[in-house]
């Protein structure tokens, strides 16, 4: 780009030719040049690998590309969003493959009492050891452990808080010593919350049945029958 | 100078700019800015489609060549099927699930197929809300009005009014589900102002709303038991011969196989385009967004409407880099964000319509007042200390959390700084033509969500997105499965393929290209 207009943008989804510096980054164990700065996810991209599962969203909203990576000499594996997170040098990562968690099937309008349900549908929810690999596992800073026995203790608000930034990428459940899944626990105990412990809005109901008894009926017959002009005109004066 | 030392401009100027009150465009001015810098109107990257329903109709160079491409169902394909059910839906985001459990709740026997995993979709990343006629000084004609008005006049009035009168009954069946939108003290619903809209009607789950309504939907899909094939492309329709679709033939993508389904109604909730990357865009849509409704149902004789629009969301990254096109929520504008150009001065008024913040950011860039990158970029700053300044702080940390977080990874961190943006490629805003029930003119081939055209016009307003998801996916659903109670199975043939091929050799159309495209093809050729 080496004029000042800028449209459209230069665009590449591959490694950027802006970034000459290259780093090495082990992918499933194999060393690649990359460009330096570029996102996991197209690094993978630029070593020449299809990505079937492992994309989905590429916004860090839908958890397809939950990764393991490793930063140059430390020991610590963490986790990551393969589309935001960035390589650096040094750096080795995998996709974290589908995980089989098992997830309880319920209907959430026939549950009597939910917060004790919570322990038919997932027995092992209680059974939490504190170890807190779950918690260290998120690569969305939840604090799961916490939200695990919120969950136990019946305070499905906090769950249904805490788990508000969760994107289901499941890297919580494979390091449970006690095979809890925390994520479909924690969409559970939010989802029970939005059922069975949540105001119904009046609001709303209200204007269900206004448009059900017709009460617009006169502003649309109103609106349907004027000209095109008529009608931009009266968008016009909308502000 | 560096990013720093711009940024510095940002943080002096504030104060001062809070004082202007700056007026949205008369409609005049507005269609002036668009016709000169909206990405529309330039003439070069369009051009007219050869054949088809819509011979001669213009259209961005990349859609037209994949409309025009050809099948890679050769003609004598086996068809016999592997599946038979009463309605094949096919994409796994909103107007798929949607449809899916609508269906499947009216008794029909489904299948959900879709190309990347359940959820993988535009729906998930959904920020801004949902625009549902809730509070006391609002309703359906005013949210109706407002649209029109974004749409420049050009909504199908009929999908429109359907799918504002059924907004508040789709709230209610989220909040059944356990949805959790944002509330008042009082209980009611809590609504944020969109830009474009004359009422406050955004519903909320934080700056999650996608994503929590995705959640909900994936889990109850799931606890429903509603067969379903995950990386199961749509790669072709099949029909009877004389135009009713009958079924689909899909691929397996982790073995290649070819799977045919015979349905009795067919449902396209494929979402739109962005990742074709039209006039060289980057974009903010998921990976599997490649238009593969607008190619099938064209190739099925279904004509397309307003195909030549679409959405360039004003917000799209623009540093670091590992942003550059990633969606920037809508949000930080509604709370009275500002957009700043490179000499400290507001340009726009912040709320007025996507396609017109848009056009306007682009023309700052263009008249050399846009902030440039060491990448080479250029793009405009969105204030978003000011949200803190102007609400308190930890404003951002409480209703923005899901864009702190996506800055903090590359350490940026938007409660000190501003953020650069530049429009990025958004949203398809024509689509497959349908009427009120999400029925093409194809019979028993429905179309719903981005991949469907005609409700939002020439320009969708914020929040539009996610209402019409709901609304026509319910409704192709449950007119699919009513249907289904009375129909046979149709014959499964290829004989719109057939005639699509000799239209195509009629018109010297020999690209070799197969559509749809499925994925994109990032992957370095080493």
């Amino acid at each position: 780009m080496g004029s000042d207009s800028n449209t459209p943008q230069q665009f590449t989804e591959q490694a950027s030719e802006i970034q000459a510096q290259m780093v090495t980054v082990e992918i499933e164990g194999k060393p690649f040049q990359v460009p330096a700065g570029v996102t996991l996810m197209k690094a993978m991209w630029y070593a020449g690998k299809e990505v079937l599962r492992g994309a989905g969203c590429l916004g860090g909203f839908c958890g397809a590309c939950a990764t393991y990576y490793r930063t140059k000499d430390d020991p610590k594996v963490k986790t990551c969003l393969a589309c935001s997170m960035a390589v650096e040098d040094g750096m080795s990562f995998s996709f974290m493959p589908a995980f089989p968690a098992r997830k309880a099937i319920y209907d959430l309008t026939e549950l009597k009492d939910p917060k004790q349900d919570l322990f038919e549908l997932y027995p092992e929810a209680p059974l939490c050891r504190n170890c807190n690999a779950c918690t260290e596992a998120c690569p969305q800073k939840i604090d799961v452990r916490e939200g695990v026995w919120k969950a136990v203790f019946g305070d499905f608000k906090a769950v249904s808080d805490m788990f508000m930034d969760c994107v289901m990428c499941g890297m919580c459940a494979p390091v449970c010593i006690a095979d809890i899944a925390p994520n479909l626990v924690a969409v559970y105990a939010s989802r029970a919350q939005g059922v069975h412990f949540t105001e119904k809005p009046k609001g709303l109901a209200t204007r269900i049945k206004k448009i059900a008894d017709g009460d617009y009926q006169e502003d649309w017959d109103r609106i349907l029958q004027l000209s095109d002009e008529e009608l931009q005109n009266t968008t016009a004066s909308i502000t | 100078m560096d990013i720093t030392a711009q940024q510095n401009l940002v943080h002096q100027t504030r104060d001062a700019r809070r004082a202007i009150d700056f007026p949205k465009l008369s409609p005049a001015e507005r269609d002036a800015l668009i016709k000169k810098y909206h990405p529309d109107h330039r003439g070069h990257a369009y051009r007219p489609i050869k054949f088809g329903p819509n011979a001669g109709d213009s259209t961005v160079k990349e859609v037209a060549t994949l409309l025009e491409g050809d099948s890679s169902i050769p003609a004598d394909f086996n068809l016999t099927p592997e599946y038979s059910v009463d309605v094949l839906v096919v994409g796994g985001g909103g107007a798929g699930c949607a449809a899916a459990l609508h269906a499947h709740a009216a008794g029909s026997n489904v299948l959900l197929a879709t190309k990347l995993r359940l959820g993988d979709s535009n729906s998930v990343m959904a920020q801004g809300g949902m625009q549902i006629a809730v509070g006391p000084d609002d309703s359906p004609v005013q949210h109706f009005l407002d649209t029109l008005k974004g749409g420049h006049m050009k909504n199908d009035h009929d999908l429109l009014k359907v799918m504002v009168e059924e907004g508040p009954s789709i709230g209610q069946w989220l909040l059944e589900l356990g949805v959790l939108f944002d509330r008042q003290s009082d209980g009611n619903l809590h609504v944020k102002k969109g830009g474009g809209s004359s009422k406050a009607r955004l519903l909320t789950c934080s700056d999650y709303t996608g994503l929590e309504i995705m959640r909900v939907l994936k889990d109850e899909v799931l606890n429903q038991k509603v067969p379903l094939l995950e990386f199961g492309a749509v790669v072709e329709l099949l029909s009877d011969g004389k135009g009713t679709c009958t079924g689909a033939v899909l691929q397996d993508l982790d073995n290649k196989r070819h799977v045919v389904v015979a349905a009795k109604s067919v449902i396209l909730a494929t979402g739109g385009i962005g990742r074709l990357h039209i006039q060289g865009f980057p974009t903010s849509n998921h990976y599997g967004a490649t238009g593969d409704a607008l190619v099938l149902a064209y190739r099925m004789g279904v004509p397309l409407v307003q195909i030549d629009t679409f959405q360039y969301h004003p917000s799209g990254g623009v540093y670091p880099e590992q942003l550059v096109g990633a969606l920037v929520t809508e949000g930080i504008r509604s709370e009275g964000g500002h957009l700043v150009n490179a000499k400290g001065d507001r340009f726009v008024n912040e709320l007025d319509t996507r396609d017109v913040v848009s056009s306007s950011i682009i023309k700052e860039c263009e008249e050399g007042r846009g902030v440039r990158t060491a990448a080479g970029r250029s793009g405009v700053w969105l204030d978003t200390p000011l949200l803190d300044v102007a609400h308190g702080p930890g404003t951002l940390d409480k209703h923005f959390p899901a864009m702190v977080r996506q800055y903090e990874r590359y350490q940026v961190d938007i409660r000190k700084d501003p953020v650069l943006i530049y429009p990025t490629l958004h949203y398809q805003n024509g689509g497959v033509k349908i009427d009120v029930t999400g029925e093409t003119p194809a019979p028993n081939l429905f179309v719903a969500g981005e991949a469907s055209g005609g409700l939002h016009g020439r320009n969708r307003l914020m929040g539009n997105s996610l209402l019409d998801l709901m609304v026509f996916g319910k409704r192709a659903g449950q007119t699919a499965a009513e249907r289904a109670k009375s129909l046979p199975q149709g014959a499964l043939t290829l004989d719109h393929v057939a005639k699509f091929r000799e239209e195509a050799k009629r018109h010297h159309v020999s690209s070799g290209l197969n559509s749809p495209m499925v994925l994109p093809a990032y992957t370095r050729q080493v």
